[in-house]
């Protein structure tokens, strides 16, 4: 599949808590970004689309025909595709099978949240479910208690600190400031996250992202089209995926993903590339412990030494390899079923060296880690010029 | 019983293995081992993905095992408002078994820390509802 298969466009709404767009409108935004960065492309070159969300945060249900409906696709093939806050990457995957078994040419992913209808707490019981509901969830677990847990485990083994967890939210916090499509464009001190009030110790407020409404928008097709429908194709080089156990408080481990370690290795093997040809990475930071787990996962650090490498500042751009420059899910928001979109978006406009104030120097090989429930769900994506 | 009358808030109903939720009303905590592979479970299975038999015999926890993490919230979901701070920890007994768990009010949150040793104490929640919670080993 290697070389097969190029990116055309990528676009995404701006990700808001703020409301004011509606399911559709929001997909809208998205597709209108990824149409017009694609240039030469026109709707009928469109084969297919396939729709990424969790389900559980919609009142829309079919969602898939009404968005084809109101982006003038009707006809063409369109499902809703779902694996929670890994669902836009999964969704490349599919797409890149679809394409490489011949049965289409383009394929436009769309990745959508509305969030902002729920309360917080209802927010926080749908995503208590995206657990064991017959042996966990009847014990009030949440995402953010579930990467707590994580972050104890790994503070205990590894003498992982407070602070380097907040030196994840400071750095994030730096460039999520300057990306126009973020949420939170507020840069935050070390004090101000340590000073935070917890939430699930030992998560504080602001080590852990929002809920957001947003849509994003990747066009992917086969690579010898891809020459004449955009200036600057990425090919897709490298593609892993693998689950872990659901009900992470029966896991042989409580301070690493296993999930996103065989799905790096997998996404590794196929690009034949290794940590240290990474040059710039967009990794899951839904909590800041989880972007440490990341690194480590990533191969970016052995286990145990992630948060070393954030307090070397190895992950700023200037750094051995720069993560989450346009400020991570921290900072512009978590709409989870397009946040991959969004991710893929980001590392895509870095390897055509469109990142403006936030370009890698020369980055030709960038990777996606996007992770689903409490590291159950990962994919990872090498993606290079 | 089953699972309706299980937890704070259930999401489930009745299920083969429902009869845990009976156990605990009984006061007792047991789990599921494979009569063929001698595998045990934690959570109880009915089917064993192992040699796909589902002839499962009943054991009993009750052997103290190692808080392998903890955490408090400070914030819960939908129905869990009223509970807050509430503490659940994970415990590794025997066999590899991890057993999630709400901790008792009665184990101080200063003396928690990784490798206290635990048991799993079946609670009455009321006379309809029934849970589990981690007591110190004494």
């Amino acid at each position: 599949m290697k070389n097969q298969l190029s990116i055309i466009g990528v676009g995404q709404s701006a990700f808001s808590r703020k409301g004011g767009l509606s399911v559709r409108e929001l997909c809208f935004e998205a597709y209108r970004e990824a149409m017009t960065d694609a240039k030469a492309l026109k709707p009928k070159d469109i084969d297919a689309t396939i729709v990424c969300t969790a389900p559980n945060f919609d009142n829309q249900r079919l969602p898939s025909p009404l968005i084809s409906e109101y982006l003038g696709l009707v006809p063409k093939p369109t499902f809703e595709l779902a694996s929670a806050c890994s669902s836009s990457s999964t969704g490349l995957r599919v797409a890149c099978s679809m394409i490489a078994s011949g049965l289409h040419n383009v394929i436009a992913v769309i990745g959508f949240q509305k969030m902002m209808e729920l309360s917080s707490t209802e927010g926080q019981a749908v995503m208590g479910r995206a657990d064991d509901t017959m042996f966990s969830s009847p014990f009030g677990t949440m995402m953010p208690l579930g990467h707590a847990m994580f972050a104890r485990a790994h503070m205990d083994k590894f003498g992982t600190t407070p602070q380097q967890l907040a030196m994840i939210r400071e750095k994030n916090s730096k460039y999520g400031a300057i990306n126009e499509k973020a949420a939170f464009r507020k840069e935050l001190t070390l004090e101000e996250i340590l000073e935070a009030p917890m939430i699930s110790d030992p998560l504080k407020k602001f080590d852990c992202c929002a809920n957001s409404d947003g849509a994003s928008c990747v066009i992917i097709g086969k690579s010898d089209m891809a020459k004449n429908l955009s200036e600057k194709p990425v090919s897709v080089l490298g593609l892993g995926m693998a689950v872990e156990k659901l009900n992470w408080s029966a896991r042989n481990t409580l301070v690493k993903f296993d999930a996103a370690r065989e799905a790096a290795k997998q996404a590794y093997e196929m690009a034949g590339v290794s940590p240290k040809d990474i040059d710039v990475a967009e990794v899951h930071d839904c909590f800041t412990i989880a972007e440490i787990l990341a690194y480590e996962a990533l191969g970016f650090a052995d286990l145990g030494e992630g948060g070393k490498l954030i307090e070397e500042k190895e992950t700023y751009i200037g750094g051995k390899t720069p993560v989450n420059i346009d400020g991570g899910l921290l900072s512009k928001g978590h709409p989870v079923g397009a946040t991959g979109g969004s991710q893929i978006r980001t590392i895509v406009k870095q390897l055509r060296g469109e990142g403006d104030q936030v370009q890698v120097d020369g980055a030709k090989i960038g990777l996606v880690h996007n992770i689903g429930g409490v590291g159950t769900y990962a994919n990872v994506t090498i993606l290079g010029r | 019983m089953d699972f309706n009358n299980f937890g704070v808030i259930s999401f489930t109903g009745a299920a083969k293995i429902s009869p845990f939720v009976d156990h605990l009303f009984q006061g007792r905590f047991m789990t599921t081992k494979c009569t063929h592979c001698n595998r045990p479970f934690f959570p109880p299975q009915a089917d064993c993905p192992h040699c796909l038999s589902d002839d499962m015999e009943w054991i009993e926890i009750k052997d103290a095992g190692t808080l392998v993490s903890y955490s408090t919230a400070m914030f819960g979901p939908a129905g869990f408002e009223k509970k807050v701070p509430y503490t659940l920890g994970i415990g590794r007994f025997r066999e590899g078994i991890q057993i999630l768990a709400a901790v008792a009010d009665e184990i101080d949150s200063q003396n928690l820390k990784i490798g206290l040793k635990v048991k799993v104490k079946p609670v009455k929640l009321n006379e309809e509802r029934v849970s589990y919670e981690f007591v110190l080993d004494q």
